[in-house]
């Protein structure tokens, strides 16, 4: 009963969300404001069937009812609570349940933290949303049904996939989720302006808070993907350039330079039609994604079930969707011209390049994941692509994007001397340029590659440190204390992603050029070396668990005579499908992860056990929370809230001088 | 509405027509170098009496399908009433290949086992499996350990090969067969084949 409650539910979620979508557009289009108003109850009572649904066949999951289809093929009778609940999202059906969930999720944050936007222009907003809404929940009932039942029941489950059975899968797909559906309230409201011409300065700077914090979601997702592959799936390897993780990744590459295009376009009034294209992008970008994923057009480690079916739907959504607001911009591109003009060296300028290498970055890493397709659509043979390809087309895009995003910001607004402000960060680069070097010749490493590297992170260091001792000397005479004040919360949004950013790379640099791998033969007792430290095999046990079998090797670490702990990397085998993993075990520093896994056991009783040595991991981590810490800064900035409460008593002063 | 403006909607355009192309193009698909090469020849013990074998060479001079399957295989189940019906209208002969029937299922550990056992096991499941669902092989062989499998290049069940009178590999097809797929891609070869001989 309980399932055919959400299915029921879900499907007058989707009535309400055409109700979203038509009414509130026709009220903007009549001028009619109860028929405007609409639009927020409608999508909060679109949100409360959404997740009453969600919770049902969650419930199914929790109560282990394998006459749902879905529970019977991801879950199992001794799996583990958490991962009960948490394989709702780990498969087709209830992902896409998910992701309407989220997009339900922000449509009401939108009611609720709109209240200040005039009436039309909400009504566009949610009218905006609702049809995405009404695609999505659409394509789940009608190709991906997540309560389709199983008649009769199965004694028991196929249980979820092992390699989502781990706690940073808990939270990885509902940050993702976030992220991706986040852009297309900077979508929506790019919609609406354009729908009601209204491309005034007042949209970007409504929009920026909301496509900060979506931006800030899918940093984290990303990056808490990032962790999961590297100490998940045994190997120590952190990116792979997997079309899933382009999927995310490029609507993150669009999305910042949506960020960044917006400042210009709230400060400036310039860079409008830019704006609204890069907010249609970074969404569609989305979809595309999710259209990648679901139709299993690529392939990827990461593919579920495909299904041409599915496929044709999304894409049918996909062709709607993007095909109709590139052809609404083209109808009002021509009244996005125009703006605040700027000279050639100026804020602007830098953050234009920005926009174009970001973009540029974002339709490479594209074209690298779909040229496979377009090789096979052409009848070329079959290829795939490679991390070879991305690194060769990502660093030199790059290095320049990192150069100007620590020099950008000493540019002044509309014009600038490009002589002095050369000079001035001169010293800083050139410092730059010997630590680089430097530190690469003084870790053993000398190698292009790792100086560039190493000199870019010391760049965005030196000069963010540079730009953040200037900003305190601007006001000589106020004490410390006044001065650290004056800074407000968006600028140092704005340093920490960057600072951030410089962080990251030295990670990058460090694990890429300096990490170690071996792979040995022990026997208990037997002891191998690797990067100054000792591994000593002390043996393997039993270690079953609640849905699998295990045996768990432990291993001491020593360095310099002393030890460090025991290691106990697993190996398991899940019995339900019978896939055996690897549970690495790792001794995490800040300066370097010393990381262990299992292999198989052969006949004479010793394991092939693999050792890696990575220097500063932790670092791209690290750089990864400063650039989310950075975004939540910038969104939290008062002016926000300032101008939020200035446009709604502008906004009612408007409506009683109507009313008059 | 200046051109310049529609640049956008003419690119995504141009892309959806990409990404619609390959929705009818499988990426798992992939060429097996196999192909009108001689099949990897065999002898293998008989599923229904294990003390004879059979080997490749035993179908020459006919066109025939080697399908690759297991009791585990939860695809070949959605495919079986079709290989089933192939076998009441006489449309080609099949010969099965069952594929590490008990060490390809992950339920079972084979950590200790020995061959023996593991035979009798195998033998008894996949009986136990074509009775209940229906037998549409000539016969077939078992491949215990997998090794037959490797030679052909399987990697996933079922697999359907295609082989000609000379024993040459003419056609591969991953996964289960489908009516269309049988319609449009099998029988048409199979018809071929036979015309050429």
């Amino acid at each position: 009963m309980i399932p055919e409650l959400g299915h029921f539910a879900l499907i007058l979620a989707l009535v309400l969300s055409l109700v979203q979508a038509v009414v509130p557009l026709v009220g903007a289009h009549r001028n009619s404001s109860a028929l405007m108003g609409v639009g927020r109850p409608a999508a909060q009572g679109q949100f409360f069937f959404i997740l009453f649904s969600y919770v049902c066949l969650t419930w199914a999951f929790i109560q282990s009812d394998f006459s749902v289809q879905l529970a019977a093929s991801n879950s199992h009778s001794a799996t583990p609570l958490m991962y009960k609940i948490t394989g709702v999202w780990g498969n087709h059906e209830g992902s896409l349940l998910l992701w309407a969930m989220s997009l339900s999720l922000w449509t009401v944050a939108v009611t609720v933290f709109s209240r200040h936007l005039p009436d039309a222009f909400l009504a566009r907003v949610l009218g905006v949303l609702g049809w995405v809404s009404a695609g999505f929940i659409s394509f789940t009932l009608v190709t991906s049904n997540p309560f389709e039942r199983l008649l009769p029941a199965v004694a028991d489950g196929r249980d979820l996939n092992p390699l989502l059975q781990d706690p940073g899968m808990i939270i990885h797909p509902p940050l993702l989720y976030m992220g991706y559906v986040g852009f297309s309230v900077a979508f929506a409201f790019a919609i609406a302006a354009l729908l009601s011409g209204r491309l005034d300065a007042a949209w970007a700077r409504w929009s920026r808070p909301w496509t900060t914090i979506a931006w800030v979601f899918l940093t984290a997702g990303i990056a808490v993907g990032s962790g999961w592959a590297y100490y998940e799936l045994g190997w120590g390897g952190w990116w792979f350039w997997d079309p899933v993780e382009n999927a995310s990744f490029m609507p993150w590459l669009l999305g910042t330079a949506l960020m960044h295009s917006l400042a210009v376009t709230e400060k400036r009034g310039a860079f409008r039609s830019w704006t609204v294209l890069l907010a249609i992008g970074a969404f569609s970008l989305s979809l595309l994604g999710t259209f990648l994923v679901r139709s299993g057009v690529i392939t990827s480690v990461h593919a579920f079930a495909t299904d041409p079916k599915r496929g044709l739907y999304i894409l049918a959504l996909l062709v709607i969707v993007i095909g109709f607001s590139l052809l609404l911009y083209a109808m009002r591109a021509n009244k996005l011209m125009g703006g605040g003009s700027f000279g050639l060296v100026s804020r602007e300028t830098s953050l234009l390049a920005n926009n174009v290498l970001l973009t540029v970055a974002s339709a490479s890493v594209l074209l690298g994941t779909l040229y496979p397709l377009f090789l096979d659509a052409l009848g070329l043979g079959k290829i795939s692509v490679g991390p070879p390809y991305f690194e060769a087309v990502f660093v030199p895009l790059m290095t320049p994007v990192v150069v100007l995003m620590a020099f950008g910001p000493f540019l002044r607004w509309k014009d600038d001397d490009l002589l002095a402000e050369v000079r001035r960060v001169a010293p800083a680069f050139v410092a730059s340029v010997a630590i680089g070097v430097g530190s690469a010749w003084a870790v053993d490493h000398l190698t292009w590659r790792t100086a560039l590297g190493l000199s870019l992170a010391a760049w965005v260091v030196l000069a963010s440190l540079q730009l953040l001792a200037r900003r305190l000397g601007e006001r000589a005479g106020a004490s410390a204390g006044s001065r650290l004040r004056s800074i407000t919360a968006s600028w140092w949004g704005m340093w920490l992603a960057h600072f951030g950013i410089g962080i990251f790379i030295i990670g990058v640099t460090m694990v890429g050029s300096l990490d170690r791998h071996l792979d040995v033969k022990m026997k208990e007792g037997q002891h191998a070396e690797l990067a100054g430290y000792t591994f000593v095999f002390r043996g393997a046990v039993d270690a079953d668990g609640p849905n699998y079998d295990a045996a768990r090797g432990n291993i001491e670490l020593i360095r310099d005579g002393r030890s460090l702990g025991i290691l106990t990397p697993e190996k398991r085998v899940y019995l339900a499908q019978g896939m055996p993993m690897t549970e690495a075990s790792l001794d995490i520093g800040v300066f370097r992860d010393v990381y262990v896994s299992l292999g198989e056991q052969l006949e004479d009783g010793a394991w092939i056990v693999s050792l890696y040595y990575k220097p500063f991991i932790s670092w791209i981590w690290m750089g990864c929370v400063l650039m989310g810490l950075g975004g939540v800064f910038a969104a939290a900035d008062r002016r926000y809230r300032r101008l939020a409460a200035r446009d709604a008593a502008a906004a009612v002063g408007g409506r009683a001088g109507a009313a008059a | 509405m200046k051109a310049k403006f529609l640049v956008p909607l003419l690119l995504f355009f141009g892309l959806a027509g990409f990404l619609a192309f390959g929705l009818t193009l499988n990426p798992r698909e992939v060429p097996s170098p196999l192909i009108d090469k001689p099949a990897p020849n065999f002898r293998l013990a008989r599923l229904d009496q294990p003390e004879q074998t059979f080997a490749l060479d035993e179908m020459r001079g006919q066109v025939w399908l080697l399908n690759v399957w297991a009791s585990w295989c939860v695809a070949c189940r959605q495919e079986h009433p079709l290989l089933v019906r192939m076998a009441e209208q006489k449309l080609v002969p099949v010969v099965g290949l069952n594929y590490k029937e008990v060490r390809g299922d992950g339920a079972i550990s084979t950590r200790g086992m020995a061959l023996e056992a593991e035979t009798t096991m195998a033998i008894e499941r996949a009986r136990r499996w074509l009775s209940d669902h229906g037998n549409p092989y000539q016969l077939s062989v078992l491949d215990i350990d997998g090794r037959v499998g490797i030679d052909f290049g399987v990697y996933g069940v079922p697999e359907t090969f295609l082989i000609d009178r000379e024993g040459r590999i003419r056609y591969k097809h991953i996964g289960p067969i489908t009516p269309e797929s049988l319609k449009t891609q099998i029988m048409p070869k199979v018809e071929e084949l036979r015309r050429a001989g």
